[in-house]
């Protein structure tokens, strides 16, 4: 699983990074981007599927493991 | 700022000078009441400033979802979306729907008295007068203000400890956003009462008084004019161990395409950043210990479970929302059937979204672990408020600090809610053992 921020539609509520700080890092402008290359560890798909459900600018895309 | 160092320093100051003042408007029984026409249909003749909304809107939120969107030919003509999509669409639409105007009155002014960049803000420009703000209110940044605040809930409490009873509006929430706001502006702590009066002014009886909303915009104006005067001299009476550059300052130093910001724009920023993160975070401070005060299985199972606290403000945020913001017309426009005239007013009722039961399931219901909430609260699209970050610090903070204190409480005698566009309860008598 990996996810992803939209910095289009993202306005910096920093939702995501307030329910999952080991997935979300924020700019000096507290705009988000996912850590690394977006890759959820194992164990945190919850925690991944959380912060997208409380994007208020639907911003926070999740992208399944093919199969 | 990285050099703001709010959690260093033993100086009394912020959190010691505590002696709650009384508020002279507001703390006597809240606002004067205003006469107004009873609202016959909800539908054609709505009224957010009434007794029935102040009292209860929620039914009239439920009832209006069900048709068009709501008229009223009050504030020379406005319309009132209640349901969430319609509520996104419009602040998502910043071309058809300009944030000029932002408060309904009842009468508009010819121009608004004081522009409050970047609150009423439009783009292209929108983007810088927002950006100047951002870095300071970065979750980062903010969290180096949380030992303050909490010295600041502590000193609340011990003064009303021992009574055994206080009112959690006029002795506790009210104190908390204000002092660190001013620590943040670079103003006194003791000013505090200043500020609490002229928001009465301007955003509770200044929405039908034109006179007194003037005043209280002047009077807060010349007050910013003074702080910026001082540090031209190289003065300032910032609190020593406060953020450097305070507030001030850096709209001070701001600049648009290397312009630097005009005179106006800097006052009228720094009275916005004094009135918006005032009563909205007390709002929502109070609404939420009346809630947890009124539901006790809700209460102890916070205490019990304070990894709950992350949704837990969320879903009080989302449940008792203090803002509505108002958007003006800018080119007639057709929305779900409703012919929207240039000129006319939209009341963007972010409270009434939240409760919209097609995007949360039970949406009259608190659920502490509520796990889809997309609330918007503090707003969404490009006018986010700015203090998101700090006001949940405060609202978390305020609560935490609440119930390991006092426990065990409950709500002892009426409340009253504020009138206006923010909605909080303003007297809320409650007791404890």
């Amino acid at each position: 699983m990996k996810v992803r921020v939209d910095p289009y539609r993202c306005e910096g509520h920093s939702r995501c990074h307030s329910l999952a700080p080991e997935l979300f890092e924020l700019d000096d402008f507290g705009n988000a981007t996912a850590v690394g290359d977006g890759a959820v560890p194992p164990g945190m798909e919850d925690r991944a599927r959380l912060a997208a459900a409380n994007c208020p600018e639907h911003a926070v895309e999740i992208v399944e493991d093919a199969g | 700022m990285s050099d703001s160092k709010p959690g260093s320093g033993a100086g009394p100051r912020p959190d010691a000078d505590v002696a709650v003042q009384t508020c002279p408007v507001s703390g006597e029984g809240g606002p004067p009441p205003v006469e107004r026409p009873t609202v016959t249909d909800w539908r054609t003749d709505w009224d957010h400033l009434g007794p029935r909304w102040r009292d209860d809107p929620f039914p009239i939120w439920d009832k209006l979802r069900e048709g068009p969107i709501a008229r009223t030919e009050r504030f020379e003509g406005a319309w009132l979306p209640t349901r969430y999509e319609d509520v996104k669409a419009i602040a998502y639409d910043t071309d058809n729907f300009t944030s000029r105007r932002v408060v309904l009155r009842h009468r508009k002014f010819e121009d608004p008295p004081l522009p409050a960049p970047p609150l009423t803000s439009d783009p292209p420009d929108h983007k810088e007068h927002k950006r100047v703000l951002l870095p300071f209110f970065t979750p980062e940044e903010v969290g180096k203000l949380e030992p303050l605040a909490r010295r600041i809930c502590n000193a609340l409490i011990d003064g009303f400890i021992a009574d055994h009873r206080c009112d959690a509006a006029q002795q506790y929430a009210r104190h908390i956003p204000v002092r660190i706001i001013a620590y943040m502006l670079g103003v006194p702590i003791r000013d505090s009462h200043l500020f609490i009066r002229w928001i009465h002014e301007i955003l509770e009886i200044g929405n039908v008084d034109d006179e007194i909303n003037r005043n209280g915009i002047k009077a807060m104006r010349d007050y910013f004019r003074h702080h910026i005067a001082l540090r031209k001299e190289g003065r300032t009476e910032a609190d020593p161990d406060g953020p450097e550059p305070d507030l001030i300052r850096a709209m001070m130093d701001g600049s648009l395409n290397g312009v630097p910001f005009e005179e106006n724009h800097v006052l009228g920023t720094l009275n916005l950043l004094m009135v918006a993160g005032i009563d909205t975070t007390w709002s929502a401070i109070g609404a939420s210990i009346l809630h947890l005060g009124r539901h006790p299985d809700d209460r102890r199972r916070l205490i019990e479970q304070p990894e709950l606290m992350p949704t837990a403000i969320e879903e009080l945020l989302r449940a008792y929302s203090p803002v509505t913001m108002a958007r003006e017309v800018r080119k007639d426009v057709e929305l779900r059937g409703c012919p929207m005239k240039k000129g006319e007013m939209v009341l963007l009722s972010f409270p009434a979204a939240n409760r919209d039961p097609a995007v949360f399931p039970d949406a009259d219901k608190v659920v502490l672990d509520r796990r889809e909430n997309r609330h918007v609260a503090f707003g969404l699209g490009i006018h986010r408020c700015v203090g998101s970050n700090l006001a949940r610090m405060e609202l978390r903070v305020a609560i935490e600090e609440w119930l390991k204190r006092i426990p065990d409480y409950r709500v002892d005698g009426e409340v009253r809610w504020s009138d206006g566009s923010v909605r909080g309860p303003r007297i809320l008598p409650v007791a404890f053992a």
